[in-house]
């Protein structure tokens, strides 16, 4: 059970709420302690669009514990709009159809479940672009 | 029913998952593929969605519309019959991911197929009473029937959202609603049962038709209103005729059913299916177009409402994605497949 540390973490997981550096003034994603650019601490919170392509990617079909019934599924590299990289996974896609550069938006999916009895992870992904 | 302040939609936003379960897969599997079906085909949810994902998801495209701040939002209800908890609310879980806690009321209705509606019926009300500028109402569902039941064939996934604010602010307001209810046991599901009964037949001339027809007829008579008033009018669709026979006995024509019955491309989104073909309504509607939704909860009970369509209509309309481009996404499974998204298989 890490019901506290889901928690602790809901805002960035739900919302891609992140960091903008004080210091530097680099966009941070996910918050830390300190600035990943210029090693000071110091940030200010900040909500990321949710934009961005595919930097990597890879296929996991021998998935950790929690993420089995899920597989096959494709975790990339994202390389948000506004600078960071992220890990995340890619859904709504076939795997014959992600490339590098492929343009993807953020959308929040269950990202596992703590057995029958325990509580739903919510967090985001990432999905080829719905054009408005 | 009229707030004593005048309100309307603000913005409003749909969701329709990827996957299709074509009727043809299940008469297939149940039927030696003989008989009619009551759909083209169904959507299905993915193996990471659920209620919460789907209402999220449509909220966020309300938000675009409406340029609302989530945190001017008052209520964030969601009204399904899926809720991914039996105890704890969907309603947080939405509310968190769309930035709209901490100032917010937030809960989970339910009323089978019209709880979106009448979480929408008690947003006009909050917002008509001056309690709250903005207030979001929600209908989504990840409706499930048992293997080999009619219900198999219309089971699907959907949602719909809507902010509610002034009328001045508004892209469609609210010239009147009307609640029809009673206590008709058409179709049910006992606690910690997976799959719901229905009464066959009975879910229709007793449930749906007398319960529509009732609240459409007192809404007009209230109004002043004929059918050919009315530019569009979207009914709760659990398949394609249902809708269309009580169109026809309400004196409204196929015209004004196109835009908004999305049945046959997606099936019954149960919470959504009214509301989402609202959004498809409002997706095409022109300033001065009135629309009708009238709703069906089994029960049992009728949620009617009168827009009419607004000159900033135009504009928010392409702020997010189109009902429609939602259906385009489409990416059809089989029999087998969907047994495996919708978690049929017993794994140990
Ligand atoms: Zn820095």
């Amino acid at each position: 059970m890490n019901v506290a540390r889901y928690w602790r973490t809901e805002k960035t997981r739900y919302g891609l709420v992140g960091e903008t550096c004080r210091i530097c003034g680099e966009p941070i994603f996910p918050p830390r302690d300190l600035c990943p650019h210029c090693t000071e601490a110091g940030q200010d919170v900040r909500t990321f669009g949710g934009k961005g392509e595919v930097y990597s990617f890879s296929t996991v079909n021998d998935a950790p514990a929690g993420y089995s019934e899920y597989t096959p599924y494709t975790v990339a590299l994202i390389k948000l709009q506004e600078g960071p990289l992220l890990t995340a996974q890619l859904t709504d896609v076939d795997e014959p159809d992600v490339h590098i550069g492929m343009p993807v938006e953020m959308v929040t999916r269950k990202l596992k479940e703590e057995g029958e009895n325990g509580m739903i992870v919510y967090g985001y992904k990432f999905r080829p672009v719905i054009q408005a | 029913m009229k707030p004593s302040r005048e309100v309307g939609i603000v913005g409003y936003g749909a969701y329709v998952p990827r996957y299709r379960l074509p009727a043809s897969e299940v008469s297939r599997v149940w039927t030696g593929g003989h008989g009619g079906v009551p759909v083209d085909e169904k959507s299905v949810p993915g193996l990471d969605e659920d209620t919460a994902t789907i209402a999220i998801e449509a909220a966020r495209n309300a938000l675009l519309r409406s340029e609302v701040d989530p945190g001017d939002l008052r209520s964030v209800w969601v009204g399904s019959e899926s809720h991914p908890y039996a105890v704890k609310p969907t309603g947080t879980i939405v509310a968190e991911a769309i930035g709209a806690t901490p100032a917010v009321s937030v809960a989970d209705w339910q009323f089978a197929c019209k709880a979106g509606t009448e979480a929408l019926q008690a947003a006009f009300a909050l917002v008509g009473s001056s309690m709250a500028d903005y207030a979001m109402a929600i209908g989504a569902d990840t409706a499930q029937g048992r293997p080999g039941d009619a219900l198999e064939y219309t089971a699907a996934a959907g949602g719909a959202a809507f902010v509610v604010g002034a009328r001045e602010q508004s892209l469609a307001y609210l010239e009147a609603s009307y609640s029809y209810v009673t206590d008709t046991p058409d179709f049910f599901r006992r606690p910690y049962r997976h799959y719901p009964e229905h009464g066959g037949r009975f879910t229709g001339e007793p449930a749906y038709f007398k319960h529509i027809t009732a609240a459409v007829q007192a809404l007009l008579e209230e109004l002043g209103y004929k059918p050919t008033d009315f530019a569009a009018a979207v009914f709760h669709q659990p398949n394609v005729k249902f809708p269309q026979r009580v169109a026809q006995i309400l004196g409204f024509n196929k015209d004004q059913l196109k835009a908004g019955l999305l049945a046959g491309q997606v099936g019954n989104t149960y919470a959504a299916a009214a509301m989402l073909g609202l959004t498809a309504a409002l997706d095409v509607a022109k300033p001065g177009d009135r629309i009708l939704m009238a709703s069906f909860g089994s029960g049992a009970g009728s949620d009617a409402f009168s827009f009419v369509v607004t000159d900033v209509a135009c504009e928010r309309q392409a702020r997010a994605p189109s009902t429609q481009a939602y259906i385009a996404r489409r990416a059809p499974v089989d029999y087998a497949l969907y047994t495996r998204y919708r978690r049929k298989l017993q794994m140990q």
